[in-house]
């Protein structure tokens, strides 16, 4: 029978010729990821199940991102219980404040994360590391728990929906606008239970950030995981990053596809997601006056260098409109340290902008940026349903970092392609 | 073991995600009956005060999406509620459900004609829900049988540790 990429993976994990939609499977794991918020869930189970023994000290990933920097006692407490968890059980990849990054920032820049391999972690957006051609997954705590036990998880063999990209992003249009625009297609259901599979000339054409970002939304449409073939850019991105070796899978030419979308990434405009869910969008011609009080840059959404790059590009020489707070989040140290080495820091602070070390904080309404009743936000975060990003009365709008910076400049949101 | 549950339904939307089920400014709370106390507050501040044990909660598409938050399921279970009830399920939210313990069942025809308040009864063998209110049944999928055993077990952790008995003895 034919595979889609996923299934040879998740085959290939299972140590099964081949599986098909719908079978319940066991499959080895590469990596178990948890976080200060899911973790501690998680080793509380452990414990409480009355296990002691991890499967492999160097397959489990435990990134202290969400309420970190701690934001109040009960968020320290959560991070003594994984830092002492790491402690005992020896992890390699623990990652505490100073080395932390955005999780699934992190990950694939560590080199943590690698084509061909199988992944859970207690985070929906565990989907992002698909940009790389891997299986990869959200899962919840328990599933951590039984992971970091017996290295394995259980899944239902998901059917998938081919993404066909064609053609190449005109400027100011990022890898934002086209998962927006796809979950503005299908739906926050349109994937349930399926893998994305973006596949098509045009995926030559977005870079590893697009991809990573595209790959992130993919949950955003209930996708069980989004994921792109290795070629040349993600062989170039992982050198020097992975240091070992990694297997390359391919969706077999006859594989079923429930369904194909094609999208013509030329034909892309920047495009917002209104409140309460991601598939209200709108393109930016069509989004009319929406003062703004507050402008998040940043998140494992759109963290990367290429982002920072943009809104300084944008905000070169400009101010931060008066009635605006803009925060911009790199997602990992070596972005922060490329913004201070590149210029970009010089840049966000003579416009005004705060820039914070990286945390999840905001775009999950935890701390540094919660929203009051009332207020609206323009973030490049990936959610924005009720009370996301604080009250349950204030807004967000999501959008790429290229109309989050032009609406921070001009105080509602705004076309990044249009001067002065 | 033969698994049946009743109770009055709290009846909810299209889409409740996990934001809305706890949210996220609670998630530095470990204590399961104190955050429990916060489920569905930003979209039903009467549930807490109204649900009983063996309640049933009834959703429609996509229950549970967004945040992969074990929190939520966890809290609809520390309430009472005793099986959650939609036409479909996020997947993270399904597998998290299945983990803890939580019964849960896709039917459409179901979340369309129950209303809140409707007594009901389901027989998790069969997958038949009975309204006893309105003297009408819906059938739904019932569980695989992988998926019965971590159920019955209390949970995957259970499970595992009961896999890893049989091993060894």
């Amino acid at each position: 029978m034919p595979m889609t990429m996923t299934q040879k993976i998740l085959a290939a994990h299972a140590g099964l010729p081949e599986i098909h939609p719908g079978q319940l499977i066991s499959t080895k794991l590469d990596l178990v990821l948890g976080n200060d918020i899911t973790g501690p869930v998680a080793i509380r189970e452990f414990y409480g199940a009355g296990f002691d023994k991890v499967f492999d000290p160097d397959k489990i990933a435990l990134v202290m991102d969400h309420f970190a920097p701690n934001k109040d006692i009960k968020a320290a407490e959560q991070c003594v219980t994984c830092r002492e968890f790491a402690k005992k059980h020896n992890l390699t990849h623990f990652y505490d404040v100073g080395v932390m990054g955005i999780e699934h920032a992190l990950l694939p820049e560590q080199g943590i994360v690698a084509a061909g391999e199988c992944i859970i972690g207690a985070d929906s957006h565990t989907c992002t590391y698909g940009a790389l051609g891997a299986f990869s997954t959200g899962v919840g705590s328990t599933d951590m728990a039984a992971g970091m036990v017996t290295g394995e998880a259980w899944f239902r063999v998901p059917d998938a929906i081919q993404v066909k990209l064609t053609g190449s992003l005109q400027p100011m249009v990022s890898g934002k606008d086209v998962i927006i625009h796809l979950i503005g297609m299908i739906g926050v259901d349109g994937a349930l239970y399926q893998s994305l599979e973006y596949t098509g000339d045009g995926v030559a054409n977005l870079t590893m950030d697009d991809r990573l970002c595209i790959a992130n939304m993919s949950i955003e449409c209930g996708a069980k995981n989004g994921i792109f073939p290795v070629d040349a850019v993600t062989e170039s991105y992982m050198q020097g990053r992975v240091n070992r070796p990694y297997t390359i899978y391919e969706a077999d030419a006859d594989a079923h596809y429930s369904r194909t979308i094609e999208i013509d990434l030329s034909a892309l405009k920047p495009t917002v997601s209104f409140p309460h869910l991601p598939e209200n969008t709108k393109t930016i011609d069509e989004v009319g006056e929406i003062p703004i009080n507050q402008v998040i840059i940043g998140s494992c959404t759109n963290g990367w260098l290429s982002d920072m790059k943009a809104a300084a590009e944008i905000f070169a020489g400009q101010k931060v409109h008066p009635d605006v707070r803009c925060i911009i989040f790199p997602g990992t140290q070596q972005i922060y340290l490329d913004c201070i080495e590149l210029g970009y820091m010089k840049t966000f602070i003579q416009a005004g902008c705060a820039v914070s070390t990286p945390t999840c904080g905001p775009c999950l309404g935890g701390h540094m940026g919660v929203l009051a009743a009332g207020e609206r936000c323009v973030a490049t975060t990936n959610r924005n349903f009720v009370g996301r990003m604080g009250h349950v009365d204030s807004e967000v709008y999501l959008a790429s970092a290229q109309v989050a910076a032009a609406s921070a400049i001009k105080g509602k949101i705004s076309d990044p392609r249009k001067k002065g | 073991m033969h698994m049946e549950v009743k109770g009055s339904v709290h009846k909810y939307g299209n889409n409740v995600d996990t934001d809305v089920i706890i949210p996220a400014r609670y998630l530095n709370i470990a204590d399961k009956k104190e955050l429990a106390a916060h489920c569905m507050e930003d979209i039903d501040p009467t549930f807490v005060k109204t649900v009983k044990p063996g309640d049933i909660m009834v959703g429609g598409q996509n229950f549970g999406c967004g945040s992969s938050r074990e929190h939520a399921p966890m809290v609809i279970l520390e309430s009472g509620i005793s099986c959650v009830i939609a036409g479909s399920f996020a997947h993270i939210f399904y597998r998290n459900s299945i983990n803890i313990g939580l019964p849960i069942l896709e039917c459409q025809e179901a979340c369309e004609k129950i209303d809140a308040g409707d007594n009901v009864k389901i027989d998790f063998d069969t997958g038949i829900i009975t309204n006893l209110t309105k003297g009408e049944s819906y059938t739904a999928e019932p569980f695989p049988e992988f998926i019965k055993e971590i159920i019955q077990a209390g949970g995957l952790l259970a499970s595992i540790k009961l896999r890893q008995g049989r091993d060894s003895a």
